[in-house]
């Protein structure tokens, strides 16, 4: 009797979640089956087809900034890609412009300068509380505000800052350069085997090496070392002044710098608040165990709080890098020719094809998304405490 | 005997703060002098530009300033400080958009009873903090009828709307339409019922995974598609669904936090007393999470206020979008600097408010605890 | 008998707070001393500043004979001496519990790692706890935690031990087998300082106790006349409150 209404209970609700979901699945078949039609409908209308074939299609105008060759002949495809290498030049850039300068005002933020303590306070909550689309516009106007090209400020004598952008020298690689990248190369993958070398080493006669002294030293050197030995095979274009403009060197445009400053400056703000806490979230307790211990405060650092502390920081800090990437498609604001800006932009107004531009763009994003959250997930479980801290 | 006093007790305390807080050691000493001149400097050359130097409503020389070549940097070579009268010139723009003037008092009214409407939900030690509540529920149908117009007020179409109330608009409905959202996606995340849960997964993640312009762009271009003929949702609506959904799916993510702080102890309290999912879910566990999940949420809040910014690259005129505006008059063109640092100053107390308050409530919840 | 500490007039402010005075002490080889006090009276700070997580302002503080001042080189050399465990517990949570012992023979006393790990283990049996060694300290009770700790001091081969209210964030149940650890440890012949209000440990263990009140030290006896006739009425009241409770 008790056993036979438990188990009526159980399948009772069984079918209700089945009911349920049967529900959810009716509602949404039918929602896409009206919308489909509805739009499928509208679009013939209009005169709009469907497909990817435009993409084939000469795309007809310009883009300012490219780094691979592109002109208004080349497809909308082609202008895809060169939509999508310029938004992760400017993710790349501005997470690492973030991070240095993130890393730098949250470090700020615990100095024991009180007046220090307070600027960085300042500067983040200025900077996080006013819209970084409206930074962006700011900084991109003072940029275009910089003197003429004329009269550019000189930087280290070979930097030109004017309202064309950043005139700066241009690296020319002759025969051997190869060669230095070659030796580089070679030293980073041999200072990895000669770190674990070192380490096994101190684990078996407990002497200690200054591993990352020695591994810098010769990833630095190694490369002027063999610069040398090929005779230098490496100059400079300067960029001189021809007219009303600079010839030769290379040019980073206000668009881009106008971007680099302003996601950078407002990510950095958000970082800096997770290394503050993250470098906080580790007990005073911590630090005093490691000292009663006679641990030489770098070793502290590097064996106590910065493990901890990283275990804080990372995540926080991707979904930061995350947002820089998103907030890059902001570039259409100022002209920035970013994926959202060409191809999301024009390459829409010029074919029509609103529905598979938008869900080319969007997949894009929501694919460097998913590739940099699977990482984080990954690096979490790997770092995860142990146990109920 | 040894004398027992401090060696500070001569001292005063403003000597002792300072002594630990400025002048540690020599470095502290050399950065708080580094601290006193830049700050110094950037004080010295803010406060000339914003005020001592600045044109308020009229030049150097007392003139009326109607357009920008009445102002003082733009007639003597010296002058640099800034030339606020666009400001002024332009408020009821920056205010309202292009709101009719003599309608503008239904706008006030509104910004007047907002305070009224959230100041309920806001604090929950009110006294009388029920009538507030109630007030809250019928605001929005008010604010409606105030704002749009209807029976006895002329209707004023949406394109007019501008400034601090599209901005205000997209924020305060935006988030308030996606609240009740945000509870089911973030209940539906949880659920044992596979379909209901990938659904709510995947809604989740896809909007998360986008930047927010791209759904604006959704919104601006497919909606009319996805739409019958006959309806055609003006853009500010059109802005405003996309606000939304962005805002539920971000908002969920903070409410699945305080979901998955409450222990699991709780769930089974209530369900061994006979309580039902939805009896559990509305009297035991919603309670508690959204507590917990408040200051999160007011954070996403405050994101999604400065993102309502982006509208302007849809062609709707927010705060900034005005401010762009006014730049591109003529009249008034080049007075970049005013008009981004006014908006910027708006932004920033609506902002660092929400983030104070924030604040308050993480501290109120560490001592209720 | 060789004076292993001594504290000589003692004082220490927190800004214009004056939390040690005019402190003096002087601890022999082998000796076992119980301090206890009213909260805040400055018990963890005068044995924290022994180790030197705290500096004092005034007066002297020699170790081994050696000096304590702003010479790092000195305060290396008596942290590397001298152990201490804290109330809570403070094990690293990022590393296993055997790394957490082996940390310091490794990177103090650039032990191979083998050998530090051997060390880990035999100190780890001797609080009884070997079959923890490779979980992390969030998987452990707390007295099991407090051994870990008490381990990973020991592994360093202090020969003075700071005790910081050891027990009293654990459960009852769980501060036998602590206490029982630090009494083995006594019988070793261990020079201890150990702030606590356990009097049961205090009577077996304890060659001195020591009373403080506000800053100062209000009484220095053996166990025998600290409990059956104490000398200030501070005292009296402190363990007739203790006792009774
Ligand atoms: N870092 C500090 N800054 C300022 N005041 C402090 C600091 N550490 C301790 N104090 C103060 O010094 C006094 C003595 O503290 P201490 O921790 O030594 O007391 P205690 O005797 O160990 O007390 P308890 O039994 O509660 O542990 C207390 O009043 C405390 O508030
Ligand atoms: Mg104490």
């Amino acid at each position: 009797m008790q056993q036979n209404f438990l188990r009526k209970l159980i399948f009772d609700e069984k079918t209700r979640a089945l009911l349920i979901q049967t529900l959810v699945i009716g509602i949404f078949a039918v929602l896409i089956y009206l919308v489909t039609k509805q739009t499928a409908y509208n679009l013939e209308k209009r005169g709009i087809g469907t497909g990817f074939e435009f993409l084939n299609i000469a795309a007809g105008y310009d883009i300012s900034i490219s780094l691979i060759p592109y002109d208004s002949n080349d497809t909308h495809l082609r202008a895809y890609f060169v939509g999508l290498l310029n938004t992760l030049m400017i993710a790349v850039c501005g997470c690492f412009l973030a991070t240095i300068l993130g890393f730098l005002v949250g470090i700020i933020r615990l100095s024991s300068n009180w007046l220090f303590r307070n600027i960085a306070y300042v500067y983040v909550e200025f900077t996080r509380n006013v819209p970084v689309l409206l930074q962006i516009i700011l900084y991109y106007t003072i940029l275009l505000h910089l003197p003429k090209v004329k009269q550019s400020l000189v930087i280290f004598d070979n930097f030109y800052l004017s309202n064309r952008g950043l005139f700066s020298p241009a690296p020319i690689f002759k025969d051997g350069f190869s060669i230095v990248i070659g030796s580089l190369i070679v030293m980073i993958i041999f200072t990895f085997f000669l770190k674990r070398f070192l380490k096994k080493k101190q684990e078996l006669t407990g002497k200690q090496y200054p591993i990352f002294l020695i591994n810098s030293g010769l990833i630095i050197f190694t490369p002027i070392f063999v610069y040398y030995l090929m005779g230098m095979p490496l100059e400079f274009d300067h960029p001189v002044m021809k007219g009303f403009n600079f010839k030769g060197g290379m040019v980073i445009r206000p668009e881009f710098l106008g971007m680099l400053f302003g996601l950078s400056i407002y990510t950095a703000a958000f970082i800096s608040e997770t290394v503050r806490s993250g470098i906080i979230s580790v007990s005073k307790g911590q630090r005093e165990a490691s000292q009663a211990l006679g641990l030489k405060s770098n070793f502290i650092m590097r064996l106590i709080i910065i493990p901890q502390a990283l275990r804080v920081i990372i995540p926080p800090l991707t979904s930061q890098y995350l947002n820089l990437t998103k907030n890059s498609s902001l570039g259409i604001a100022i002209g920035y020719a970013d994926l959202v800006h060409g191809f999301g932009g024009i390459s829409l107004n010029q074919t029509g094809k609103a529905i598979e531009i938008m869900l080319i763009v969007m997949s894009t994003y929501l694919t460097i998304s998913l590739i940099i959250s699977f990482f984080m997930n990954l690096y979490n479980k790997a770092v995860q405490f142990k146990g109920n801290v | 005997m040894i004398n027992d006093m401090s060696p500070y007790l001569n001292s005063n305390k403003i000597f002792i703060w300072s002594k630990k807080n400025l002048f540690s050691s020599w470095i502290n000493s050399i950065m708080t002098i580094i601290a006193l001149i830049f700050i110094y400097k950037v004080g010295t050359f803010f406060l000339n530009w914003a005020i001592f130097e600045a044109d308020f409503i009229t030049n150097f020389r007392g003139e009326i300033i109607t357009d920008r070549t009445f102002c003082s940097k733009n007639i003597e070579v010296g002058q640099h400080g800034a030339c606020w009268s666009i400001i002024f010139v332009r408020f009821h723009q920056f205010m309202y958009g292009f709101y009719p003037v003599e309608e503008a008092w239904r706008v006030n009214v509104i910004y007047a009873l907002l305070p009224l409407a959230l100041i309920g939900i806001l604090f929950d030690k009110l006294p009388f903090r029920k009538i507030f509540i109630y007030f809250t529920f019928a605001f929005p149908f008010i604010a409606y009828f105030m704002l749009y117009g209807g029976p006895g007020l002329s209707v004023v179409a949406t394109n007019k709307w501008g400034g601090l109330l599209v901005t205000l608009f997209l924020g305060v409905t935006g988030i308030a339409l996606a609240f009740p959202l945000s509870i089911f996606l973030a209940l539906g995340r949880r659920s044992n019922m596979p379909i209901v849960k990938s659904i709510c997964v995947v809604f989740i993640e896809f909007i998360r995974g986008v930047p927010l312009i791209t759904l604006l762009f959704t919104a601006n271009v497919m909606l009319p598609l996805f739409l019958p003929e006959g309806v055609k949702p003006d853009n500010l609506l059109r802005a405003l669904v996309a606000v939304t959904l962005f805002q539920s799916a971000y908002m969920a993510e903070a409410i699945r936090g305080g979901l998955q702080a409450i222990p699991r102890g709780q769930i089974e309290a209530a369900q061994s007393l006979g309580l039902n999912y939805w009896q559990t879910t509305r009297k035991i566990i919603l309670p508690q999470a959204l507590k917990i999940a408040i200051p999160p949420i007011v954070n996403t809040c405050i994101g999604l206020f400065k993102d309502t910014s982006l509208v302007l690259i849809i062609g709707l005129f927010d705060l900034l979008g005005i401010g762009r505006a006014a730049l591109s008059d003529i009249t008034w063109t080049k007075l970049y600097y005013e008009v981004y640092v006014f908006v910027s100053l708006i932004f920033f107390i609506f902002c660092f408010g929400m983030s104070r308050y924030s604040l308050y409530l993480e501290k109120k919840l560490k001592t209720d605890n | 008998m060789e004076q292993v500490i001594q504290l000589e007039k003692v004082n220490k402010w927190f800004d214009d707070f004056h939390v040690l005075k005019d402190i003096d002490l002087k601890v022999e080889r082998g000796q076992k001393i119980v301090i206890c006090g009213p909260s805040g009276s400055g018990k963890s700070t005068m044995i924290r500043c022994i180790n030197r997580l705290e500096a004092h302002q005034k007066g002297h503080i020699v170790v081994h004979g050696t000096e304590l001042t702003n010479d790092l080189k000195n305060i290396d050399m008596i942290r590397k001496n001298v152990g201490m465990v804290f109330q809570q517990f403070n094990l690293f949570p990022h590393l296993s519990v055997i790394d957490n012992i082996s940390l310091a023979p490794i990177w103090v006393k650039k032990l191979p790692k083998k050998e530090a790990e051997n060390i880990a283990m035999t100190y780890l049996e001797k609080v009884k706890i070997p079959e923890q060694a490779q979980k992390f300290p969030g998987q452990l009770s707390g007295g099991q935690q407090q051994r870990v700790a008490i381990a990973r001091s020991l592994a360093m081969n202090p020969d003075i031990m700071l005790f910081d209210e050891p027990t009293s964030a654990l459960d009852p149940e769980m501060i036998k087998e602590v206490l029982d650890v630090m009494i083995q440890l006594a019988e070793e012949g261990m020079t201890m300082l150990v702030v606590t209000h356990e009097m049961g440990f205090a009577k077996t263990v304890a060659d001195q106790m020591i009373f403080m009140d506000e800053g100062k030290i209000v009484e220095q006896a053996t166990p025998d006349e600290f409990f059956n006739n104490p000398k200030s009425d501070r005292t009296k009241l402190f363990l007739s409150q203790i006792l009774n409770h």
